[in-house]
């Protein structure tokens, strides 16, 4: 019980002295992850939105292995890209093993399908009558897919902040690629995993403390984001 | 000169279900009604006139004069359809009313009088910047009328204008028909009443056929 208080305590004097290697850890985290956010986004959000707004062959397939990718486990997509990225490995000349950027390039692989899979939902949850009432103004096909993806914007922001909050909490792959090394590759969760037994108990109890704030925010606007888009069933008619 | 519409032999199904099964009709400047009972086809056959659904056979073709014009994105900016269920985007009132002068890429201030004077008209005025999506279903429909005004078709389609409407904007939104009397006009309709008030021809669409 003292331990747990005296770990409270002293984790809330490093939050409160934004201590140098917390503040290090948190701006490296939010980082890797803003990253990977960014690169999924703008491969994610068109993919999603091509596949839900044209008709193709094998369409389904593609949903369904966009589905499929949300949910690859991070430890199993960390273990392949080691063995892309070692030394031995077919990437390995390009020395990123155990680097920021071999965590961002493993942060944009989980970010990308989840990103890709719920954009495709929002656009796919956009009523038909949309792209018809577009095309009876006067839109060319690109100006009503256009317009269905602005429909859509709320889903997909949300999209995107999901992905946001399950990057910040992922542990499994950075681990892997980026060793969790001090002042290079250390983030908070991966902090948080390793060094809880060594007696740096404070620092990951303040983390823990920080991801959970986080964590809140990113929820906060993901319920505001929701609020606003789900005006448009608030009002329904014909 | 006004656009003359040709309808011929339309045919369309829906999963096997035949709706239409060879509609043909000629129209030119005029207002036109188009009566029939729930699910004859009306709404369909305004879509495929409108050019925003392809029947499964026979032919929509625009005349100018006596010259064919070519179905490209520039004919259908002649055109429009008020869709019965109107379709509002999720952006405020003025938006909605200046989408179709927006894709059209016309000037700002332009396109702010126009959508404005649209709004005005549709007595929407005084909610330009609220939501959409707050509208009653029957501003919704006026704004939809707004919307399809704006943008100054040469044939417009009104897929039940007046639903959800009350009797005073009914009323001026069926002068505002009367008014275009250059253009062609198409208006599905259940009010006999109002059809034979507006229309110079009372069409109806029975067993998937135009009477
Ligand atoms: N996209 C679609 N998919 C499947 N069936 C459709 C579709 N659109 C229309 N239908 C069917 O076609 C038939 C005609 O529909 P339509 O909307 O044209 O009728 P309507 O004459 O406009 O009816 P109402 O007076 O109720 O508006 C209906 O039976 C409808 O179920
Ligand atoms: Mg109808």
């Amino acid at each position: 019980m003292d331990l747990v208080l005296s770990g409270f305590k002293q984790a809330f004097l490093l939050i409160i002295r934004l201590d140098r290697e917390l503040l290090r850890i948190i701006l490296l985290s939010l980082k890797v992850s803003a990253a990977a956010l960014f690169i999924a986004a703008v491969f994610g959000v068109p993919l999603g939105a091509v596949v839900g707004l044209r008709r193709f062959p094998l369409r389904g397939a593609a949903v369904s292995l966009m589905n499929t990718m949300m949910g690859l486990p991070p430890v199993v997509v960390g273990l392949f890209l080691y063995i892309l990225l070692s030394r031995s490995g077919p990437l390995g000349f390009m020395g990123l093993l155990y680097t920021p950027s071999a965590m961002v390039i493993a942060q944009s692989v989980l970010a990308f399908p989840i990103v890709a899979s719920l954009s495709h939902s929002a656009v796919m949850g956009v009523d038909p009558v949309i792209r018809q009432a577009a095309l009876t103004l006067g839109a060319t096909p690109f100006q009503a897919a256009i317009a269905v993806l602005n429909e859509a914007r709320y889903g997909v922001m949300s999209a995107v902040i999901a992905a946001f909050g399950r990057l910040m909490a992922e542990v499994g792959a950075i681990l892997i690629v980026g060793g969790n090394i001090a002042g290079l590759t250390r983030v908070m969760t991966t902090t948080i995993a390793l060094e809880s037994d060594k007696g740096n108990f404070e620092l990951a109890l303040a983390l823990g403390i920080i991801l959970l704030m986080i964590s809140l925010a990113v929820n906060a606007v993901l319920y505001l984001l929701q609020r606003s888009g789900g005006m448009k069933r608030g009002r329904s008619w014909a | 000169m006004g656009l003359r519409l040709e309808a011929s032999g339309i045919h369309k199904a829906y999963n096997g279900n035949a709706v239409l099964g060879g509609c043909s009709f000629s129209f030119e400047s005029g207002v036109y009604a188009l009566m029939g009972t729930n699910g004859c086809g009306k709404s369909t056959f305004l879509r495929i006139c409108a050019l925003i659904e392809d029947p499964d056979m026979g032919e929509v073709n625009y005349y100018s004069g006596a010259l064919l014009l070519e179905k490209d994105i520039k004919l259908r900016r002649r055109i429009t359809l008020l869709l019965a269920d109107v379709g509002v985007f999720n952006l405020t009132v003025l938006k909605n009313a200046s989408y179709g002068l927006r894709i059209r890429g016309m000037d700002k201030n332009e396109l702010r009088q126009r959508a404005e004077s649209a709004l005005e008209f549709a007595g929407l005025i005084h909610k330009k910047d609220h939501s959409a999506l707050t509208l009653s279903s029957g501003e919704a429909r006026r704004l939809g009328i707004a919307r399809a005004v704006a943008v100054e078709p040469e044939v417009l389609f009104l897929d039940e204008p007046t639903a959800y409407i009350d009797r005073r904007n009914s009323e001026l939104i069926e002068e505002m028909i009367s008014n275009m009397k250059k253009e062609t006009v198409i208006i599905a309709t259940h009010d006999e009443a109002q059809a034979r008030r507006l229309a110079g021809r009372v069409l109806s669409i029975e067993g998937g056929r135009l009477a």
